[in-house]
């Protein structure tokens, strides 16, 4: 089964932008079903991207984020053909993770 | 909303008189498709002179700066493309019976949505690519999807990407069923319907780029290069044929079946006047 | 339903019906956000910020500090939300030692959406797509050698970005 993380890591020499689209319904707890019932609160909590072993970026999201979340950043670094490290946990403590190459 | 409705009377009471006259004249001469298809196109790029021609596609977009760069930033990890994905891996899995899409199209059905729909001689009807996509599926055994979303938009979404940048090629051929089909589209476009009493040039020749209520009209011209489309609103992909049946719904009319021979002959008309711009899907739209 | 002559009982009805529902979507919260493999490995999620309902609180229960409007934060968001549910937000700063940057929504049931740690060695700039109710402030903080700063933008939101 496909993995629910899709990322781009561009290396452009001096750092590295990462662009991530996770696939997730991030319900938010307020939207009520076809039969009126609300659909329970259901979202990506964090989000963590490592390279070299270390943290280069922790998003902590709320309910507020997006369906199919999205996050852009860069960090100093980063050669390509090199491993980026991406997991996420929600809070149903569902994961997943997924290793990209920089290009 | 009442400057709107004041707006389209006032606007309409012209356009009744180009548009409306134009069935009932063309009912004394021959359809003329090439000369619709260039008076389409002059109207629009003259209402938009600072619009370039293929940005058309691009729908409301194209028509206010702030919704483009909302739309550009949501470019560069389109919501579309979980169901692109989806559709590349659906389009290469064979069917049971070990056949694929591939064995249904020309090409292998890569980079060929451009010159759908087409008119099929032998049915004597328009064929749409949805429709061809189905009848694939049922020759070879397998069940007919949706018409609306999901498999059908993701499958329709993979091929439109092959077919990126390539401008619509759509044929009439000489053939007086083909001309009706076509004149048939046209004078759908062209008919008010619903509660509302709108028809599609309501919107979409007369107000493109007002907007209405809270949403931002596309132009006609291009309308359908973006398809099937990511909707915000929908949260989720939708194909021609969703389009056309919320559109119907949207003005209070009683839509039809996707894929009944009014919708594929509107989608016809309105991929035939768009020939020359490139398929741009699958797309995003609010 | 029997209909209450006595309108204050009818009054009281209607709010404890309107508590329930309340409460009920708050309990839906509370065995969710506490998913044993988080707290224990990690009690870094800002748990009680994002439930707070306004950006004051939100703010204090995430840094314990106020923050001070600074034009060296950049903040882009639309004028108008094409759609509620998806807008596209990013800020970007020339702060420099940034480890942290957040993102609150006033309008929103819970103004806090996003909050994202910086590393050393991260650019101080993120680009999200955020839900916002109706029309609102955004407010972006960053948080920079140990002090807070802010920028804050009105978007105007048409189709509310919450399932409406």
């Amino acid at each position: 089964m496909a993995s629910t993380i899709r990322v781009r890591a561009t290396s452009s020499g001096e750092t590295t932008e990462v662009q991530a689209l996770i696939q997730h319904p991030m319900d938010s707890g307020f939207v009520k079903d076809a039969k009126g019932e609300v659909i329970p609160p259901h979202f990506i909590q964090e989000l963590t991207f490592e390279y070299n072993g270390k943290s280069v970026f922790v998003a902590d999201w709320g309910a507020a984020v997006s369906k199919d979340p999205y996050v852009k950043f860069s960090f100093k670094g980063g050669k390509k053909g090199d491993d980026l490290k991406i997991s996420w946990v929600d809070n149903k403590g569902a994961t997943d993770t997924a290793t990209a190459k920089i290009q | 909303m009442r400057s709107v409705i004041h707006f389209a009377s006032a606007a309409l009471a012209l356009a009744a008189l180009a548009f409306t006259a134009v069935p009932s004249a063309v009912a004394a001469d021959k359809p003329d498709p090439v000369a619709d298809a260039k008076a389409f196109r002059i109207f629009f790029t003259q209402k938009f002179p600072k619009v370039k021609l293929e940005d058309f596609v691009n729908g409301p977009y194209s028509m206010n700066e702030d919704m483009h760069r909302q739309w550009e930033e949501k470019e560069q990890f389109p919501p579309y493309e979980f169901s692109l994905d989806m559709g590349k891996e659906m389009f290469s899995k064979p069917f049971k019976n070990g056949k694929s899409y591939a064995d249904c199209f020309p090409n292998k059905g890569i980079g060929i949505r451009q010159n759908y729909p087409y008119f099929d001689a032998g049915e004597g009807k328009v064929v749409t690519l949805e429709l061809a996509l189905n009848r694939c599926r049922e020759a070879n055994g397998e069940p007919a999807f949706s018409y609306v979303k999901d498999e059908m938009a993701a499958l329709t979404a993979y091929m439109a990407f092959t077919s990126r940048g390539k401008p619509f090629d759509i044929k009439i051929p000489d053939d007086p069923r083909a001309l009706e089909a076509y004149q048939n589209g046209k004078r759908y476009f062209y008919t008010r319907r619903g509660q509302l009493n709108f028809s599609c040039a309501t919107c979409h020749v007369q107000s493109p780029g007002e907007r209405i209520r809270a949403e931002v009209l596309a132009p006609a011209l291009g309308i359908l290069n973006a398809m099937p489309i990511y909707r915000s609103e929908w949260s989720g992909m939708g194909t021609i044929s969703r389009r056309f049946t919320t559109c119907n719904s949207q003005i209070r009319g009683v839509p039809l079946n996707p894929q009944d021979d009014e919708y594929r002959d509107l989608e016809y008309y309105l991929s035939y006047v768009s020939n020359g711009l490139p398929i741009s899907g699958p797309g995003a739209r609010p | 339903m029997t209909i209450i002559h006595d309108g204050f009982s009818a009054t009281r009805r209607v709010i404890l019906k309107g508590a329930g529902a309340v409460a009920l979507v708050g309990l839906g919260n509370i065995p969710f956000s506490l998913a044993p493999a988080f707290a224990a490995a990690n009690d870094k999620y800002p748990e009680d910020a994002f439930k707070a309902k306004s950006e004051a609180d939100a703010i204090k229960s995430l840094y314990g500090k106020t923050a001070e409007p600074s034009d060296k934060v950049k903040l882009d968001a639309p004028e108008i939300a094409e759609n509620g549910a998806v807008v596209p937000i990013s800020v970007s700063t020339t702060l420099a030692e940034v480890t942290s940057i957040s993102f609150l929504v006033s309008e929103n049931p819970n103004a806090l959406a996003a909050s994202y740690k910086i590393p050393a060695g991260t650019m101080p700039s993120v680009a999200n797509r955020l839900k916002m109710a109706k029309t609102s402030n955004v407010i972006a903080i960053v948080e920079a050698g140990g002090k807070l700063y802010s920028a804050t933008k009105e978007v105007k939101v048409t189709v509310g970005g919450c399932g409406g």
